[in-house]
C-alpha cells in the first residue's frame, strides 16, 4: 500500500488535487471560487497526464547531438496533449470570467444562489 | 459610503440594458477609495429581496452535505484506481510504446523538427492542434459576444487610469522591458521547431508584452497598429491559412500525394516544412487573443 | 480511394473556414454563409453514405502522411454520414426558421458573431461524429461546449446569462471527468486511437489485471458524457438553457449538441470499451435505471410548469432518458432504437421550439399556457407544425416517435431482457407525454374566449415556413418509410 503510494506519488497528488478542485467547485457559491476550483481540477488532470510521459533518467524530447535513439528521451506525446489541454483551460477560464463580469454588472453579487433568486424575482416583476 | 435607499430592481436592470457597463457606476460614481476594495463589500448594497430566509430552505440546506459526500466518494474511487496503475517513471509503462518510439527515432527525418513535441503537435497529430487553435478562437468570440459594449465600448475605469497615469516606475520598467519581451516572443515562435517553444508559448509571451505596454501607456498608441479591424482580420486570416494549409496536407497524405513542402536541413531556421509557418500563424492567433481578452475585459471593445 | 472519402474532411475544414470568415463579414452575408454551408454539408454526406452502403464497411481516412496510431484518423461507415446529414439539415432548418427571432434577440453588432458560433458548433459536431481518436474527441467536445454556450448567451437577458453559467459549470465538470477518464485509459493502454484501445481494453479485461482503474476510466468517460448530455439527475441545466435562449439556439442545443455527445458515447462503447466488456461491467444497468427515471421525472416536471418553452425543455430531459434506456437495454436492438430516437428527437424538438416561438409571438410574445389559447388559429402554419411535433413526441403512428417507441418495445421483446420494466416505463411515460402535449395542443386549438384575428400568412414568414415544412416532412417521411432507415441504422451499428 505505502509502496504503491510512493511509486505513484505524482498521480496520487494529481487525483487529490482533482478532488480538491471538484469539491471547491461544488461547495462554494461564489463564482470566482468556482472558477478557481475548475482551474485546479483541470490542472490536476494535466499534471496526471504529464507524469505519464516521464521516464526516470531521460532527457526532454529535443533531439540533441544527433542522438535519435528512443531510449534517450522521455515520451513527447503527453507533453503535446497537455499543451492542447492548457489552451482549452485558458479559453474556458476567460469565458467563465466574462460571464461572471456580466452577472456581477447586473446583480452586484457573486453568490450564485443569490443571483438565482434575484433573477427569479426579476421575472416575477416583469409579469 | 452611505446606505442608499432601496432602488427598484427594475430601474437598475434598465440601466444595465441601456449599456452602462461601468461596474462602479451604480454603486458610487466617484469612488474615494480604490475600486477593488469596495466592490466586494456586499453590505453596502441594498438588499433587493429577503434572501436570508429563502436561502436556507429545503434542498439548499441538504446540498453541502450531498456535495461533500459525492466528493469523498470520488476521491476514494480515484485513489484506489490510481494505486493500481503502473508505477510512475518506469521505462516499460504502456504509454512508452511503438508510437513514442517512432516519434522520437524517426521524427527528425519525417517532420524535420528538432523539437519532437512540435513535430507531434503540428505534423503527426495536427488535426488536434487545428481544433485547439479553434478552441481559443471560439472562446475569444464568446467573450466578445459577452463583453462587446453597445456604442463602441467605454473608457477604462477611472481607478485603472489613475494607477497608470504618472507612475514613473511602471512606465520606466515597461519602456525597457516591452521591446525585450516582444523580441523574445518572436524568437520563441520562430525557434519552435528547433528548441523549446513554439506558437503557443511565444504567442502568450507576445500577448503578455502587448498587455504590459497597454497598462503602462494606454490603449491609444497601440490602437494605431492593432485596431479592432486588424484584430479581426488578423485572427481570421491566420485561422484560414492554418485550416487551408492543413487541409491541403491532410488531403495529400490521405490520397498518397506528395506535398510541395520540403523538410529541408534539420536544425536550419527554414526547415521542417509547414511547422514554421504554422507556428507563426498560431503565435499570431494566441497573441491577438490574449491582447483581445485583456482589451475586452478592460474597455468592452478591441 | 474514392473521392467521396475526402468529403468528411472537407466538411469539417469548410465549417472551420466559414467560421473564421464570418467574423469579418456583416450579419446578412454571414447568415447566408452558414445556410449554404449547412446545405453543402448535408449534400456532401450523401456520397459518403452511398459509399458506405456500397462497400458495407467503414473507411479509415488518414489525416496527413502518417498512418494511425501516429497520426490522426477519421473513420466513417454508414451511421456517421447518415447522422451528420440529418444534423446539418436540422441546423439549416433552425437557422432559417428562427431568422426573425434572431433579429429580435441579438444586438445588430453581434449578429455575425452568432453565425461564427453556429459554424463552429457544426464543425465540432461533425468532428465528433467522424473522429477515430479519443483525444480529438475531447478537443472538439470543448469547441462544442464553448460554442454552444456562445449561441446560448447571445441573448443577453439576466436569466440567459445565469443559464449559461450553469450550463458551463455542468459541462465543464463533464469534460473534466471525461478528460480524466482518457488519462486513465492512456496510462493503462498507451493508446488514444479507438481500434487500438479496443484491443488493449479487451486484453486487459480478459487478463483480469488492473480491473479497478479500467472500470474507473469507463465510469469517468461515461459519466462525463452523461452529464454533458443531460441525463437525469444531471438535467438541471436544461430547462433554463432551452427556455431562455433564442429559439434557434434552443433547437440546436436540444436537438443536436446533446445528441452529438450521446452519439460519441455510443461510438466509444462500441469502438473503445467493446460491447462485451461494457455490457459485462454493470455500467449499462446504471444507464438503464437513470434513463427510466429520467423518462418519468422529466415528464412529471413537464406537467408541472406553466410555460410552454420550459415544458418542451423538460420533455427533452425525458427523451434523453429514452435514449439512455435504449443504450442500457442491449447493445444491438436497444442501441439501434436509441439511435433512431436520437434522430427522432433531433428532428422533432427544433420544430417544437420554433413553432412554439411563433405561436407565442402570435399571442403577444407571452409564453404562459393561458396566453396561448387559440394561438394555432392566429398562426396556422405554426399550429400545424407544432401539432405534428407533439404527436411525434406522444408516439402517434405515421410519425417518427411512434417508430422509436415501437423499436424500444421490440428490442425488449426480441432479446427478452428487462421486458416488464421497459414496457412499464414506456407505458407510464407515454401516458404522461400524452397528458401534457395533448393539453397544450387542445389549448392552442381551442378558441373559446378569444376574439378572432386575421391569421398570419405563410408568405409573411418564408424562413419559418421553409423550416416547418422541412422538419415536418422529414418527420412524416421517416415515420412512414421507416424500414430502410432502420436497416441502415442496424447495419451501420454493426460496422461502427
Amino acid at each position: 500500500m505505502l509502496q504503491s503510494l510512493w511509486e505513484n506519488r505524482i498521480p496520487v497528488a494529481a487525483v487529490v488535487l482533482f478532488a480538491v478542485g471538484f469539491t471547491t467547485l461544488l461547495l462554494h457559491r461564489n463564482l470566482f471560487k468556482k472558477i478557481i476550483g475548475l482551474n485546479i481540477m483541470d490542472t490536476a488532470a494535466y499534471l496526471f497526464l504529464t507524469s505519464l510521459g516521464y521516464i526516470s533518467g531521460r532527457k526532454p524530447p529535443i533531439i540533441t547531438d544527433g542522438v535519435t535513439d528512443a531510449s534517450a528521451y522521455v515520451n513527447p506525446l503527453p507533453a503535446g496533449l497537455v499543451l492542447t489541454g492548457i489552451v482549452v483551460s485558458v479559453s474556458v477560464t476567460a469565458l467563465m470570467l466574462a460571464l461572471t463580469v456580466r452577472l456581477y454588472e447586473r446583480y452586484h453579487t457573486l453568490d450564485l444562489d443569490k443571483i438565482y433568486l434575484m433573477a427569479k424575482d426579476e421575472e416575477e416583476e416583469k409579469k | 459610503m452611505k446606505k442608499q435607499t432601496k432602488p427598484k430592481l427594475s430601474e437598475r436592470l434598465r440601466a444595465w440594458d441601456a449599456g452602462s457597463f461601468d461596474l462602479t457606476a451604480s454603486i458610487d460614481p466617484d469612488p474615494p477609495v480604490p475600486t477593488v476594495e469596495h466592490d466586494v463589500r456586499q453590505e453596502d448594497l441594498p438588499p433587493l429581496v429577503s434572501l436570508s430566509e429563502r436561502e436556507t430552505r429545503g434542498f439548499r440546506r441538504l446540498y453541502p452535505v450531498l456535495a461533500a459526500a459525492l466528493s469523498a466518494v470520488l476521491v476514494a474511487f480515484l485513489l484506489s484506481a490510481v494505486l493500481a496503475l503502473p508505477p510512475y517513471g518506469a521505462a516499460d509503462n504502456p504509454p512508452h510504446n511503438e508510437v513514442m518510439e517512432r516519434y522520437v527515432s524517426q521524427g527528425l527525418d519525417e517532420t524535420g523538427a528538432v523539437n519532437t513535441v512540435a513535430g507531434v503537435i503540428l505534423d503527426y497529430r495536427a488535426f488536434d492542434t487545428l481544433g485547439e487553435s479553434h478552441v481559443l478562437y471560439t472562446a475569444a468570440t464568446a467573450v466578445m459576444i459577452l463583453l462587446l459594449a453597445a456604442g463602441g465600448g467605454r473608457e477604462e475605469p477611472p481607478s485603472v487610469r489613475r494607477i497608470m497615469e504618472g507612475d514613473p516606475i511602471l512606465r520606466g520598467t515597461a519602456r525597457v522591458q516591452v521591446p525585450v519581451i516582444l523580441l523574445f516572443g518572436v524568437y520563441v515562435i520562430l525557434n519552435g521547431h528547433l528548441g523549446p517553444g513554439g506558437g503557443f508559448a511565444g504567442g502568450a509571451i507576445l500577448g503578455g508584452g502587448l498587455i504590459l505596454y497597454v497598462i503602462a501607456f494606454g490603449f491609444e498608441p497601440l490602437e494605431r497598429i492593432v485596431s479592432g479591424r486588424v484584430f479581426r482580420v488578423g485572427i481570421a486570416s491566420a485561422l484560414c491559412f492554418y485550416s487551408a494549409a492543413k487541409c491541403y496536407s491532410f488531403f495529400c497524405g490521405a490520397n498518397h500525394l506528395e506535398t510541395i513542402f520540403r523538410n529541408g536541413t534539420p536544425g536550419a531556421i527554414l526547415s521542417a516544412g509547414l511547422i514554421l509557418p504554422l507556428n507563426v500563424a498560431v503565435g499570431l492567433i494566441v497573441a491577438l487573443t490574449m491582447y483581445g481578452f485583456y482589451s475586452m475585459f478592460q474597455r468592452g471593445r478591441v | 480511394m474514392s473521392f467521396a472519402a475526402n468529403l468528411p474532411l472537407f466538411s469539417v475544414v469548410g465549417c472551420l473556414l466559414a467560421s473564421a470568415v464570418s467574423a469579418v463579414l456583416r450579419a446578412k452575408p454571414a447568415a447566408w454563409v452558414t445556410r449554404i454551408l449547412a446545405a453543402l454539408v448535408a449534400a456532401a454526406s450523401v456520397p459518403v453514405l452511398l459509399l458506405g452502403l456500397k462497400t458495407g464497411t467503414a473507411v479509415t481516412y488518414t489525416m496527413g502522411h502518417f498512418p494511425a496510431p501516429w497520426g490522426n484518423e477519421l473513420r466513417f461507415g454508414i451511421l456517421e454520414p447518415l447522422v451528420s446529414g440529418i444534423f446539418a439539415l436540422v441546423l439549416l432548418a433552425c437557422v432559417v426558421g428562427g431568422d426573425r427571432e434572431l433579429k429580435r434577440d441579438i444586438e445588430p453588432a453581434k449578429q455575425n458573431l452568432y453565425f461564427v458560433m453556429v459554424d463552429l458548433v457544426l464543425a465540432a459536431l461533425l468532428a465528433l461524429l467522424y473522429t477515430n481518436d479519443l483525444f480529438t474527441g475531447y478537443v472538439f467536445i470543448e469547441i462544442c461546449t464553448i460554442a454552444a454556450c456562445g449561441i446560448l448567451m447571445i441573448r443577453q437577458l439576466g436569466r440567459t446569462t445565469l443559464a449559461a453559467v450553469r450550463y458551463m459549470i455542468f459541462s465543464l465538470i463533464g469534460s473534466g471527468l471525461f478528460m480524466l477518464g482518457i488519462v486513465f485509459l492512456y496510462s493503462l493502454t498507451g493508446h488514444l486511437l479507438m481500434p487500438n484501445l479496443k484491443t488493449a481494453v479487451a486484453a486487459l479485461w480478459a487478463s483480469g489485471e488492473s480491473r479497478t482503474p479500467l472500470l474507473t476510466a469507463m465510469c469517468l468517460i461515461t459519466l462525463g458524457l452523461c452529464i454533458k448530455s443531460g441525463l437525469f439527475p444531471f438535467h438541471f441545466w436544461m430547462p433554463d438553457t432551452y427556455g431562455y435562449s433564442t429559439p434557434c439556439s434552443a433547437g440546436i442545443l436540444s436537438g443536436l449538441v446533446t445528441k452529438g455527445y450521446i452519439f460519441l458515447l455510443i461510438k466509444i462503447i462500441r469502438c473503445v470499451f467493446g460491447v462485451e466488456v461494457f455490457y459485462a461491467s454493470g455500467i449499462q444497468s446504471v444507464l438503464y435505471v437513470l434513463g427510466v427515471a429520467g423518462m418519468v421525472v422529466g415528464s412529471i416536471s413537464a406537467i408541472r410548469v406553466n410555460d410552454v418553452f420550459r415544458m418542451i425543455a423538460f420533455s427533452s430531459a425525458a427523451q434523453i432518458g429514452y435514449i439512455f434506456m435504449g443504450v442500457g437495454l442491449s447493445p444491438e436492438l436497444g442501441t439501434a432504437a436509441a439511435l433512431f430516437h436520437i434522430l427522432t428527437h433531433a428532428i422533432t424538438k427544433p420544430a417544437l421550439f420554433l413553432s412554439a416561438s411563433r405561436l407565442s409571438e402570435a399571442s403577444g410574445g407571452r409564453k404562459r399556457f393561458k396566453a396561448l389559447q387559440g394561438a394555432a388559429h392566429r398562426n396556422p402554419t405554426a399550429g400545424a407544425a407544432f401539432a405534428v411535433g407533439c404527436l411525434s413526441m406522444i408516439g402517434v403512428p405515421l410519425t417518427m416517435g411512434f417508430i422509436a417507441k415501437y423499436l424500444f418495445a421490440f428490442a425488449a421483446f426480441r432479446e427478452n431482457r428487462l421486458l416488464v420494466p421497459t414496457l412499464l416505463a414506456l407505458a407510464i411515460s407515454t401516458v404522461l407525454n400524452t397528458f401534457y402535449f395533448a393539453r397544450t395542443l387542445i389549448r392552442v386549438y381551442n378558441t373559446r374566449g378569444v376574439t378572432p384575428v386575421p391569421p398570419v400568412r405563410l408568405r409573411t414568414q418564408p424562413g419559418y415556413a421553409f423550416a416547418a415544412i422541412l422538419l415536418t416532412a422529414e418527420n412524416v417521411v421517416c415515420g412512414i418509410l421507416a424500414q430502410p432507415l432502420i436497416e441502415m441504422l442496424t447495419k451501420g451499428l454493426s460496422v461502427l
